[in-house]
């Protein structure tokens, strides 16, 4: 029997999830899968859209790719729209006039924005807000103009009208209801949000009725409101709620609702059995869900509903948190107190801006409903008790309340049962995530690689990083961070002793606060910790049993146990004088070549007596150690910059070189990699480094905490278009905040999402100063610098530490085990094969 | 226990003639390791073999110890480039190439059994460091 095959139209969000349902339960061989887009391209994150404003690109925002789909032989094409379906036949028909038979039909084909029927809706710069296209229109738009209207106050006319403040326009919302995010939030929340936003110099207009669209006489347009009164602007976006996209079900008699949308029963089937619909385009019990969560638990469903599964659809909460304008709003349940004989508890902080409002039950024993403005910490314990229909502590006012005293109740995860979601994005529970660290998973890395908890919109970070610490404690896991058996302290733990008791050395540490004597794992820790507070030369007699071998002999050791060397080269320029001398050096000591990807020359093959020669040859040349072996700052790669590129905005080659010797031979927890692109064409690759900065026409963008290698990560817009001495200052912070805070071996990246609070705590700390230590971040920072010093120079300088650049301590003989075969005209080290042979035909290069 | 040291005591006078002084007391650096060049007697009389022995101090108790200098795992003459330090009761030193720890007294790799360094005897006399296998 032939594959049955699905025809999936509409590959958005929920299109996409369906997809990836589907294929986890069906048998590969006895379906195929077709799906069609009308966009030109596959599903993209619209959750995230608005970030499309703040530097994510489109393929930040994509979800599903191309490649994923070929290998899981699932038939895409884009830009191309289903116009008929033939129920009889089975067949459905697109705009290009193929033909395609299917046995399931899956309709995911979303919502359409609502524009009010207003003339003048249809002139240009009149938009809409809901495709990378539409953004794409309106930042064209934005360049053409100066004041900027959305209609609509909800959730989404809130992000467009962020995303015009940030396109440097004066904004304005214009709702008709009596206050902003009216499903959401009541009176209270409502007015709080909308002083809020005010304060950000974003005017809000409710209760208006706009009746007409005209020429203005200061801007294009001139909004005329059924009170009489009326706006100017030059450009307005619509975002006044969705309607169904339904046109395709209603040409083929499907049943659908009196107001729209296609209606569905608990398995998520039409009126024909044959066909599914999900997501926004449909209806069920009466209700469209315009949210992702009960989306993709629609997708879920059908899939398992295809699969002959009895998974039914029962509905999903509207709760959300989320943040507006940098107001953080969070809804819950039933937050007008709709629901009968329902009592409330308010708290409201003119002062500090905050407003909360608790729901509860006739009989005051469960949460029904909440409302949280200015601060939503509460919103994970609260929608849990809600979600589990848990009874409420007693004083439940206490929820709400700001802690005084320490005594407000707190919601133990150990109280949850194990349905409980803790991701509603991808409907990950707590039972989900016990399963995944008994498989195995101990940090919050591994529970998002193995659920995807907390991967979508990173709501329940908290929440689940308090399961997983939970859960491993009941595994009978000490979750020991103890650095090794010698200190019963972490590694941030060690760097404050350190820092705070002025321990200057390895040995006086131990004495106090460890003991036995130490391992390959504290030593190089406290060792770069020293280092990085101090920066002393590395090879003091007292420090130099600390280091690895790479730092004791300032090189990289190769699998033969000879060394290579990597000089300097700032910002990745240098003089041909000096390319000159590293090919001469290279060439008297027969090393091999090799450029590397931080835009420097490697040299290979140098034994240890060789070093400080070749060293004294680079040094004299005006060449500085590169740091290679340490870890350390390693290279700031630059792009050529404006001072040669047509497209270049600013000198990144300047700054590149300007940063890399500001932190040069700065130790840290791990390596660091720098990069500085003269345009958003990011020649340089900055957004996958440590630290990454971008020229803008306002001055530079800098991201932090990216990575290439074994787990790559895209790096995180932190601030943008800042000038040359606060973009200075800034690195100069994170770095030492990472300095002090991180684990041993951890890259910022993996540093950064361990990090309560994320991105958004590391800015307060940097930008904000949160913690009142951005002095002494900057201080530490000046200290280091101020102590640098090349340490070959150093070396060179000092014969009794020559002494140790030799094979043996009692002869001059170096290590005769050495071989060599020549291989596209420089040598490599014999493999064990070829040493055992010694084929005739292969030359072998003794040293 | 005291019985023990005499007996080695007995035994490293017996074999005096063996001891062979390799380097200065000072070309030891407390917490590191420093490689010799060792010519030792071949149980064949005419032959002495060169072997390349690893030496180090330990920065806590000044103790010594000696191993060979090849690294069986990584198959490189570097083990007196590693580090040293404990693990439990046991001193160790470890592989800089691939960090696997070998227990200085018994020359035993603690990660796998199966492999071991050579060890010697070592002694300081008079400001000599001398070995002995």
């Amino acid at each position: 029997m032939s594959a049955q095959r699905i025809i999936v139209v509409g590959n958005g969000m929920v299109g996409h999830k369906f997809i990836e349902q589907f294929l986890s339960v069906a048998q590969p061989d006895a379906w195929s899968v077709i799906t069609f887009s009308e966009e030109p391209r596959l599903a993209y994150d619209r959750v995230q859209l608005s970030s499309y404003f703040s530097g994510n690109t489109v393929s930040d925002l994509m979800l599903a790719n191309e490649q994923d789909y070929i290998r899981q032989g699932v038939e895409f094409i884009v830009n191309e729209r289903v116009t008929d379906i033939d129920r009889e036949a089975k067949v459905v028909t697109t705009s290009s006039g193929r033909k395609e038979h299917y046995d399931k039909l899956v309709l995911a084909t979303g919502s359409y924005p609502f524009v009010p029927p207003i003339p003048g809706n249809d002139q240009p710069h009149c938009l809409v807000y809901r495709t990378i296209e539409d953004l794409e229109a309106i930042t064209a738009s934005a360049q053409e103009s100066k004041v900027g209207v959305v209609v609509g106050g909800g959730l989404l006319g809130l992000e467009a009208a962020n995303a015009l403040k940030n396109l440097g326009l004066k904004a304005h919302v214009v709702e008709f209801a009596p206050r902003l995010m009216a499903v959401q939030l009541d009176e209270g929340g409502g007015g709080l949000l909308r002083r809020k936003i005010e304060a950000l110099d974003v005017g809000v207009h409710t209760e208006k009725a706009t009746t007409e669209i005209v020429p203005g006489e200061q801007c294009r347009y001139r909004m005329n409101f059924a009170d009489g009164t009326h706006l100017e602007t030059d450009m307005i976006v619509f975002s006044a709620g969705i309607r169904p996209q339904d046109a395709l079900a209603r040409e083929c008699k499907l049943e659908v609702g009196e107001r729209g949308g296609i209606v569905i029963d608990d398995h998520c089937q039409t009126s024909d059995p044959n066909i599914y619909a999900v997501g926004e385009c449909a209806l069920w019990s009466g209700k469209i869900f315009g949210l992702v969560a009960p989306g993709y638990s629609m997708a879920k469903v059908a899939a398992s509903s295809i699969m002959g599964g009895n998974e039914t659809f029962e509905g999903a909460g509207m709760s959300t948190k989320l943040k507006l304008l940098g107001v953080d709003v969070a809804s819950i349940g039933d937050a007008h107190g709709r629901t009968e004989g329902c009592m409330s508890y308010t708290y409201s902080d003119d002062v500090e801006q905050v407003y909360k409002r608790l729901i509860i039950s006739a009989d005051g024993k469960k949460l029904v409903g909440a409302v949280l403005v200015g601060e939503v910490e509460a919103y994970g314990n609260l929608l849990q008790l809600m979600l589990n229909d848990m009874d409420l502590p007693e004083s439940p006012e206490g929820l709400i309340l700001p802690a005084s005293d320490g005594a407000a109740p707190t919601l133990g995860v150990d109280s949850l049962p194990d349905t409980a979601i803790v991701c509603s994005c991808h409907d990950v529970t707590k039972g989900d995530i016990a399963a995944a660290i008994a498989a195995g998973a101990s940090d919050m890395g591994g529970i998002k690689a193995a659920t995807k908890a907390s991967t979508g919109c990173g709501g329940c970070a908290a929440l689940t990083k308090q399961v997983l610490d939970a859960e491993l404690l009941k595994l009978g896991y000490e979750v020991n961070t103890d650095i090794c058996e010698h200190f019963p302290y972490t590694r941030q733990e060690l760097a404050d002793i350190v820092r705070t008791k002025q321990i200057k050395t390895f040995d006086e540490l131990l004495e106090s606060h460890g003991k036995g004597h130490g391992c390959d794992i504290c030593k190089p820790a406290v060792g770069s910790i020293l280092a990085s507070f101090w920066n002393d030369y590395v090879l003091k007699n007292e420090h130099i049993g600390l280091q690895d071998t790479n730092d004791i002999f300032l090189g990289n050791m190769q699998k033969d146990g000879t060394y290579s060397i990597v000089p300097r080269v700032a910002g990745g320029e240098i003089t041909p004088e000096k390319l000159i001398v590293l090919g001469e050096v290279a060439k008297e000591f027969n090393l091999y070549t090799k450029i590397t990807g931080g835009q420097r020359i490697d040299l290979f093959g140098a034994q240890l007596h060789e070093l400080p020669i070749i060293w004294k040859k680079l040094v004299d040349a005006g060449f500085e150690t590169g740091h290679a072996y340490g870890k350390s700052v390693r290279t700031v790669k630059s792009c050529v910059g404006s001072t040669w590129c047509r497209y270049g905005v600013d000198d990144s080659v300047g700054l590149a070189i300007d940063i890399e010797n500001r932190y040069k031979g700065l130790r840290a927890p791990h390596k660091l990699k720098f990069a500085v692109s003269g345009c958003t064409r990011e020649c340089a690759e900055a957004q996958s480094k440590d630290i990454g900065v971008i020229a803008t026409e306002n001055g530079w963008n800098l991201y932090v905490c990216g990575n290439g290698g074994m787990r790559p990560r895209h790096a995180d817009l932190f601030a943008s278009d800042l000038d040359t001495p606060t973009l200075i200052q800034y690195i100069d912070r994170v770095l030492m905040f990472y300095i002090r805070t991180a684990d041993r071996l951890q890259r910022t990246s993996v540093w950064l999402e361990n990090l309560e609070g994320g991105l958004d705590y590391l800015r307060k700390v940097v930008i904000d100063d949160s913690l009142n230590i951005g002095a002494d971040l900057e201080t530490d920072m000046a200290n280091n610098i101020a102590q640098y010093q090349c340490e070959w120079k150093t070396t060179l300088e000092n014969p009794e530490k020559l002494k140790r650049f030799k094979h043996f301590v009692n002869s001059d003989k170096s290590d005769d085990q050495l071989a060599y075969v020549v291989e596209r005209g420089q040598r490599r080290p014999a493999t064990e094969k070829e040493r055992e042979e010694r084929i005739p035909a292969v030359e072998l290069v003794s040293s | 226990m005291m019985g023990n040291v005499e007996m080695n005591a007995k035994v490293t006078d017996d074999l005096n003639a063996a001891w062979q002084t390799v380097c200065r007391e000072d070309d030891l650096l407390s917490g590191t390791g420093v490689c010799v060049l060792y010519a030792a007697k071949g149980s064949d009389t005419q032959a002495s073999n060169e072997e390349q022995v690893a030496i180090f101090k330990l920065s806590k108790t000044g103790e010594v110890f000696a191993v060979s200098n090849y690294d069986p795992i990584g198959k490189a003459n570097v083990m007196s480039r590693g580090m040293t330090g404990s693990i439990g009761d046991a001193l160790v030193v470890a592989s800089p190439l691939y960090k696997q720890h070998f227990d200085l007294k018994t020359g035993q790799c603690l990660e796998n059994p199966e492999v071991s360094l050579s060890v010697y005897l070592i002694r300081i006399e008079n400001g000599a460091v001398q070995i002995s296998s």
